[in-house]
């Protein structure tokens, strides 16, 4: 069934446009990779690794590889998904994730590939950095216990804000989120709730203020399907939580 | 000086230390100290646990601190979600709920108090009441029950399945779920959930009937030993509707002294710094709150279910109104103060929720989609108390400009039974087990005294019967004499 614009998935063809990515042109198939900094309206950044996928037997990540005509791509596998639970965990581990009482619960796709990637626990020793919050803006805060340095608050705020309030610095495990001002607040910038970095994190990190907990659970995205059967029913809007 | 807090010279006296005690999600010890004779001289009820919650959400946003804190507890989070949130209400800026919204509140919470207090009852309590304080300890827990007492056990099963699932209904999970936020809460109740709901709640009132008739038949029974099991006098403290009714969600603070007089009133619970005061022991984690003006000897007090059913002039649904008048008679004038007492008084009282469920359920209000309240003036400070199943519950929060907490106090209802419950084992250690040898029977006693106040203290031991103890009966010169030990592992 190969043809110039197809490519096999676990076995499923799939068929691509012209400069897709392996991970876009899967996501529109309905056809889910577990992914975490990617998002459909950005360039790719490829730092979360949980896109990893077997391409011709060589491990490379879904979101910057360029989709090939008869390219045989394995993801679903045991090998895969565990290598992935073990990036969740670490990154469960190197912040302060407690689900408990987390207002992005049942909206955040960290828990959410957790659960669909059948993560238990985290395995590895927690880090427990101290991270306080940055609740300086009147309107949105940053938890930073919660970031995961996927850079896309950093993307879209360079990309379609104009105003690159965020950035990472440091290198390995000192990497972390900052703002751009002097005094390293939020309240200090340009930032507005109505932003696009405001709306992007996958996570708990950026959050508007005062309205945790509006959605009941039962109603919250997640709660209704897991990420990959949300990914496989509506292709075209994959669930950002 | 309390009776039997401290002894005069407690060198010359042999040591007597139950622990682990396993409480509220954690652990306590009771101590005694004896003389040669086997006169007790002193007994305490240590909480040797650190929760450290009030700490660690400083510096968390406002609203998240409702879902957080609940964590406190497996059994009443509900209390606590709905302690914070009514301080959180007022933080945000909103001074009044929807009629909506604070129904439904008010069937969520309950519903809490519903299942807590069947799961106490039944689960926890009914194999020493129905069993006996020194039966066979292996058949001394719900199973045991179930074999001899089926459908008792099974009504008490249903019961708080039934509180689990108005908690569901309203708050998206049985435990630790959300529903009430700042100003509201997040979720309706649809006409299909309310029908489910009231389907069974006639059959529940029925059997929360049954249950209260069951343990005042234990009274009348044995009243001798019922009626004055673990007694001591003291004053006793709940919150009380402006009409002078029993509620469990909303009104103020009423203290009435051993006799029934009243110490104070209609406090505005945002105040209960003037009325109430917090002294630290050296020897326990948990603070001993008391009447400030009354001082620490005087004013203590306690609450929960035989505290409430006596502080209110009545109950305001009328199976539990004509079940309360029964017990209250039993005093013939005077407040009545056997630490069993505290099993009837909670059966009134779950009585009572079915009740006031059933009557929500047949609110039309319930049913309104006007969730959220209209903002007003935000606050920097504000308290939020509640009746949780065993007792008054105070949340005390300040934020920042930031919505950032920057102090929390909590007053959760064992600590307000601190001393009382010190006085209670103090009172069954006289009475059963003074100049007696250890046996795991006697041991029960002490357990039976601390549950009657605190379930969370038995549930967190999660079997019954199988709270591991060991007492050491240890001489002057610290020589161990002997030692009793119940589910401890492996001899050390």
């Amino acid at each position: 069934m190969s043809d110039d614009a197809t490519f096999m998935l676990d076995g499923r063809p799939i068929r691509f446009e012209a400069g897709q990515s392996i991970l876009q042109a899967a996501l529109a198939a309905g056809a889910f990779i577990p992914n975490l900094c990617h998002h459909p309206e950005f360039a790719p950044h490829g730092s979360c690794k949980l896109c990893t996928v077997k391409v011709n037997g060589r491990a490379s990540s879904a979101c910057t590889t360029r989709a090939r005509a008869g390219q045989e791509v394995a993801s679903d596998t045991p090998e895969l998904n565990r290598h992935r639970r073990t990036l969740l965990q670490m990154l469960f581990v190197e912040g302060n994730h407690f689900c408990p009482g987390c207002e992005k619960s049942g909206r955040c796709r960290l828990q959410a590939l957790a659960y669909d990637l059948e993560m238990l626990n985290p395995h590895y020793e927690h880090f427990y950095p101290p991270r306080p919050i940055d609740a300086s803006h009147p309107d949105v805060m940053i938890d930073f216990n919660r970031c995961i340095l996927c850079a896309l608050c950093v993307r879209a705020s360079r990309d379609v804000d104009g105003k690159n309030v965020f950035a990472l610095a440091g290198r390995g495990t000192a990497q972390h989120l900052v703002v751009d001002c002097p005094s390293g607040k939020l309240g200090d910038t340009d930032f507005a709730a109505t932003d696009k970095a405001a709306e992007v994190c996958p996570v708990g990190a950026i959050l508007p203020k005062r309205v945790g907990f509006a959605v009941p659970i039962g109603d919250r995205p997640f709660d209704i399907e897991p990420i990959s059967v949300q990914a496989a029913h509506r292709p075209q809007a994959e669930p950002r939580g | 000086m309390f009776r039997l807090e401290t002894a005069e010279n407690p060198q010359t006296l042999r040591r007597i230390a139950i622990e682990p005690l396993t409480r509220v999600e954690g652990h306590g010890k009771v101590t005694l100290l004896l003389d040669d004779a086997d006169h007790v001289h002193q007994v305490r009820l240590h909480i040797v646990e650190f929760r450290g919650f009030e700490i660690f959400i400083e510096g968390r946003p406002f609203w998240e601190v409702p879902v957080t804190v609940q964590r406190l507890c497996g059994i009443c989070p509900v209390s606590h979600l709905l302690a914070a949130t009514k301080a959180m209400d007022l933080i945000a800026g909103y001074d009044r709920l929807t009629p909506t919204a604070e129904k439904i509140r008010r069937l969520m919470h309950y519903g809490q108090v519903m299942q807590s207090h069947a799961l106490h009852f039944f689960h926890l309590s009914s194999p020493d009441l129905l069993l006996g304080f020194d039966s066979e300890p292996t058949r001394r827990n719900i199973v045991g029950v179930a074999r001899e007492f089926p459908e008792i056990a099974k009504q008490g099963v249903f019961l708080r399945k039934y509180g689990q699932e108005v908690i569901r209904h309203t708050a998206g999970k049985r435990i630790h779920g959300t529903g009430a936020v700042p100003g509201g809460v997040n979720k309706g109740i649809s006409r299909a959930e309310r029908d489910e709901m009231r389907r069974d709640i006639d059959r529940m009132i029925e059997w929360a009937l049954s249950a209260v008739h069951l343990v005042a038949e234990l009274h009348r029974a044995k009243p001798e030993f019922y009626d004055h099991f673990g007694e001591f006098s003291s004053a006793m403290m709940s919150l009380v509707a402006a009409d002078g009714a029993m509620d469990f969600y909303h009104g103020g603070l009423r203290a009435l002294d051993a006799d029934g007089g009243t110490i104070f009133d209609g406090v505005d619970y945002g105040g209960y710094q003037q009325v109430l005061e917090e002294q630290v022991k050296p020897w326990s984690y948990m603070k001993f709150p008391h009447i400030r003006s009354l001082g620490p000897e005087n004013g203590w007090y306690k609450v929960g279910p035989l505290a409430r059913v006596q502080t209110c002039d009545r109950i305001p649904t009328p199976l539990a109104e004509m079940e309360r008048r029964k017990l209250v008679a039993r005093g013939e004038g005077k407040p009545v103060m056997g630490t069993l007492y505290y099993h009837w008084a909670r059966l009134i009282e779950l009585l009572h929720a079915t009740e006031v469920i059933r009557d929500l359920l047949d609110d039309p209000d319930l049913l309104g989609s006007d969730l959220m309240a209209d903002k007003g003036e935000r606050r920097s400070e504000a308290v939020g108390v509640i009746e949780a199943p065993r007792g008054t519950l105070f949340h005390h929060y300040r934020v920042d400009e930031n919505d950032q907490v920057t102090f929390c106090n909590l007053i959760v209802s064992t600590t307000n039974n601190n001393q009382a419950m010190n006085e209670a084992i103090r009172s069954v250690a006289l009475s059963h087990l003074d100049g007696k040898t250890i046996t795991e029977g006697l041991l029960n006693h002490i357990e039976v005294a601390i549950r009657a106040y605190d379930p969370c203290l038995s549930c967190a031991t999660h079997a019954l019967g199988k709270m591991p103890l060991e007492v050491d009966l240890v001489d002057a010169e610290g020589t161990l004499v002997q030692r009793a030990r119940r589910n401890m592992g492996p001899a050390r």
